[in-house]
């Protein structure tokens, strides 16, 4: 023995769990729902409540599982709420016409889904039991509350389509629910393929494969429609546990893309692959955990290192002298969302002066920054750090540490964490990945939300017969909203076809081709460990699919992706079902970062909504390519196609959202 | 001083991640069940506290913590490069998450 690891093996425990590598268990199901998290676990109880026989299946343990599992403080564009200013419609069309989240390539019919549902999405867990609205008077009189309806509101408090609420809990509520309903959830089991009428890819979808994370056993799931809600692939540039930490990267580290795989291997169209951000990789500090001006912390005040405010000015740069304002359209605007992604002029909200990095560099703002957090109006600071951190995913713990370490924010100004002038000068959440002039240029990731997936049709269906996506996982995938509307959606649709879907047979060759893809890492005696492969995944992307792309390196990062799938992945070992489990979702990556490069192959032309810049083809945005870019596989071939802008209130569709929705939407 | 080394491989990185106080803790493996990177197993002897077998696998969500029915039986600490601090307005003192010697605790609760 001349390795640790030999010794280690020699001498370690068993597994503590029954090894069942092989065995297989048969479920049937009227509705099947890939991925536990807020999309998956709204489907499954909606489907249920229209009388489905629905079965979830999720990797991680879905009372706490995925992004929202953690938490969350915003529900964003509930536009139907009582207090609400602004119409679905409305709020659909700033989107979808560049502003808002996102820059532009939104999808009209899943954000008008968002827009229209969330007010009913909440009132949802409300009955659940999640608290929605100040009930104990706390911020009384505050500028952000509404005395009637006692519901508060973030970022625009004359519009008020964005919902603060009390969701740390909000999936132990949702596992209640469904435990209530008699949904049959099949925790630690990670999806791994999609059945297919006579096991061709292209047909009706009629179930999938899975295997447990604890056990490695085989699962074979026989449903009537599939809804994947399995989110995106995040983290797929950038991997390391050295640095990991508090890992600021918003989505679950369960994010590998397996939906994406899945679909995509069955033949399903995606559209907005190309689409991608640059990151810090997550590994700067703790999501919320230090000072900062931006989304949990909006509208805190930020002074220098000698006390300095540094000024908030409103979207023409005019210096706001109150701090009321920030919580207000600018004069003339009509209204002011947040200032994710590239707002556009339209909905720019108020923040930190712009020029905020040449005043650094010049010495008149010294780093480090501090969030002053005791010279706010107290409801404003106790709903920052008391509320929202606190119910924000993964804020609870960052409140107890850091008010057992002594931390009181009556007295105390929380220290921004040190960046160079062009990242600090940022109106940006410091402690992570929007920083633009902080990201090695390599550093990407898929786009916190609209970011690429299976396209879907105003009944939330991909192109495949039975299959349905929600959540992160559709093209044009919202945040927590958009993931609890789509999938309450979603499961709607998916039991009302049910309900009609003829009987359906697995192919058995499928299952035994599955089976044999899913235990080659069992089998093998090869030498590499996931963690090695997922490395170098993650290399490839950043060599060959980072912030400047082009044909040949593209072509080139296909045929190593491919290379790698039959040379290390082929030898990567498992020496137990969790690293199998870690070993699959590598698979995935490899699969999803595929799909990346089809898709920025496919598109000759640079745009920056995108983040997508082609040395090759440099012209950006030229009218011929103004439309989302699709592509899916079909005998081994990427094809390529095309969609509209707004092909949602095209033919075969009506011309308006509301119409199409009353059509749809399956009340 | 004991004379006395050890063949093991470095230590796991970022950190430890989560830390189980061994006398408090009743073995139930409610952190293990919730756990969405499945970080612990159960002891092979029943009853006892479950290993933390990827730390390095950690996401720092907490929910260990959230649903471990005995307080301070089990502990989430972030590594040192996640660390930050903050200055106390009036006297300009800085203090920090891990120092030696940090101020008192402060004891007001979330907004429930």
């Amino acid at each position: 023995m001349s390795s640790y690891e030999e010794i280690a093996a020699n001498s370690a425990l068993e597994w503590p769990y029954p090894v069942r590598y092989g065995e297989e268990e048969e479920v049937s199901a009227d509705v099947l729902v890939l991925g536990g998290g807020i999309a998956g676990s709204h489907a499954a109880v909606s489907a249920a409540k229209k009388g489905a026989k629905v079965v979830v299946v999720e990797k991680g343990a879905l009372i706490r599982s995925g992004s929202g599992g953690a938490g969350v403080d915003h529900w964003i564009n509930a536009c139907t709420n009582p207090c609400s200013k602004v119409t679905p419609e409305e709020m659909t069309e700033i989107i979808v016409g560049g502003g808002g989240f996102g820059g532009g390539y939104a999808f009209g019919h899943t954000t008008y889904i968002e827009c229209k549902e969330g007010w009913d999405g909440l009132l949802d867990v409300e009955k659940m039991g999640v608290k929605i609205r100040d009930t104990e008077d706390e911020f009384a009189g505050a500028e952000f509350r509404d005395e009637e309806t006692k519901l508060m509101f973030a970022w625009d408090y004359e519009n008020n389509f964005t919902v603060r609420l009390w969701g740390a809990d909000i999936k132990v509520a949702l596992y209640k629910e469904l435990k209530r309903l008699g949904v049959d959830i099949y925790d630690r089991v990670m999806a791994t393929s999609l059945l297919t009428e006579d096991g061709q890819p292209g047909k009706r979808v009629i179930g999938a494969t899975g295997v447990s994370t604890r056990t490695g056993e085989f699962y074979i799931f026989k449903a009537k429609a599939t809804i994947l809600s399995a989110a995106h692939p995040s983290r797929l540039w950038v991997f390391s546990t050295e640095l990991q930490g508090g890992a600021a990267d918003h989505s679950d580290p369960n994010s590998s893309g397996d939906g994406h795989a899945m679909a995509w291997k069955a033949g399903a169209e995606f559209a907005l692959m190309e689409r991608s951000i640059p990151s810090a990789g997550g590994f700067r500090y703790p999501a919320y955990g230090t000072g900062n001006a931006h989304n949990t912390f909006h509208p805190c005040t930020i002074v220098d290192s000698n006390g300095k405010e540094i000024p908030w000015v409103d979207r023409d740069g005019k210096v706001i002298k109150t701090f009321s304002e920030r919580g207000f359209p600018s004069p003339g605007q009509r209204l002011c969302g947040h200032s994710f992604g590239l707002p556009s002029y339209d909905v720019l909200g108020p923040g930190l002066i712009p020029d905020l990095a040449e005043r650094i560099y010049k010495g008149e703002y010294v780093l480090p920054f501090y969030a002053d957090f005791p010279s706010i109006p107290e409801h404003e600071r106790r709903a920052i750090w008391g509320l929202m951190v606190g119910q924000e995913g993964k804020t609870r713990i960052i409140y107890n540490t850091y008010s057992k370490a002594g931390f009181d924010p009556d007295k105390d100004m929380l220290q921004v964490n040190v960046l160079p002038p062009e990242a600090a000068g940022q109106h940006s959440p410091w402690w992570s990945w929007y920083d633009k002039a902080g990201c090695p240029p390599q550093w990407r990731e898929v786009g916190f939300w609209n970011s690429g997936g299976p396209v879907v049709d105003w009944d939330l269906r991909t192109n495949l017969e039975g299959l349905y996506a929600a959540g992160n996982q559709l093209a044009g995938g919202g945040l927590h909203g958009g993931a609890a509307t789509t999938g309450r959606y979603a499961g709607r649709k998916a039991a009302a076809y049910a309900g009609t879907a003829g009987e359906t047979a697995i192919d058995r060759k499928q299952v035994e081709a599955e089976k044999s893809r899913v235990y080659a890492p069992v089998n093998c005696d090869g030498d590499i460990g996931w963690k090695e492969l997922y490395g170098g995944i993650t290399r490839i992307m950043q060599d060959y699919c980072g912030e400047y792309k082009g044909e040949q390196t593209l072509k080139m990062g296909l045929r190593w992706l491919n290379s790698i799938r039959e040379s290390e992945a082929a030898r990567t070992c498992a020496r137990n079902p969790h690293e199998l489990w870690r070993t699959l979702e590598c698979f995935s990556r490899i699969t999803a970062g595929e799909i990346i490069m089809h898709a920025s192959l496919a598109r000759k032309a640079s745009c920056p909504a995108l983040g997508f810049k082609r040395l090759d083809y440099p012209e950006i945005d030229p009218p011929e390519w103004n439309k989302f870019v699709t592509i899916r596989l079909e005998n081994g071939e990427a094809k390529v196609g095309e969609l509209p802008f707004n092909y949602w209130l095209l033919p075969p569709y009506a011309p308006t959202y509301e119409e199409n929705y009353k059509l749809h939407a399956e009340l | 001083m004991e004379k006395k080394a050890y063949l093991v491989p470095n230590p796991v990185t970022p950190c430890k991640a989560i830390i189980i106080e061994t006398k408090l803790c009743k073995g139930c493996n409610m952190c293990a069940e919730v756990c969405r990177s499945d970080v612990m197993v159960p002891n092979p002897e029943k009853g006892k506290p479950p290993i933390v077998l990827y730390p390095d696998e950690c996401w720092f969500c907490g929910c260990c913590i959230y649903h471990c029915p005995v307080p301070g039986a089990i502990r989430m600490e972030h590594a040192l490069n996640q660390r930050i601090g903050w200055k106390r307005k009036e006297t300009g003192e800085y203090f920090r998450v891990g120092m030696k010697n940090p101020p008192p605790p402060n004891t007001r609760p979330l907004v429930s």
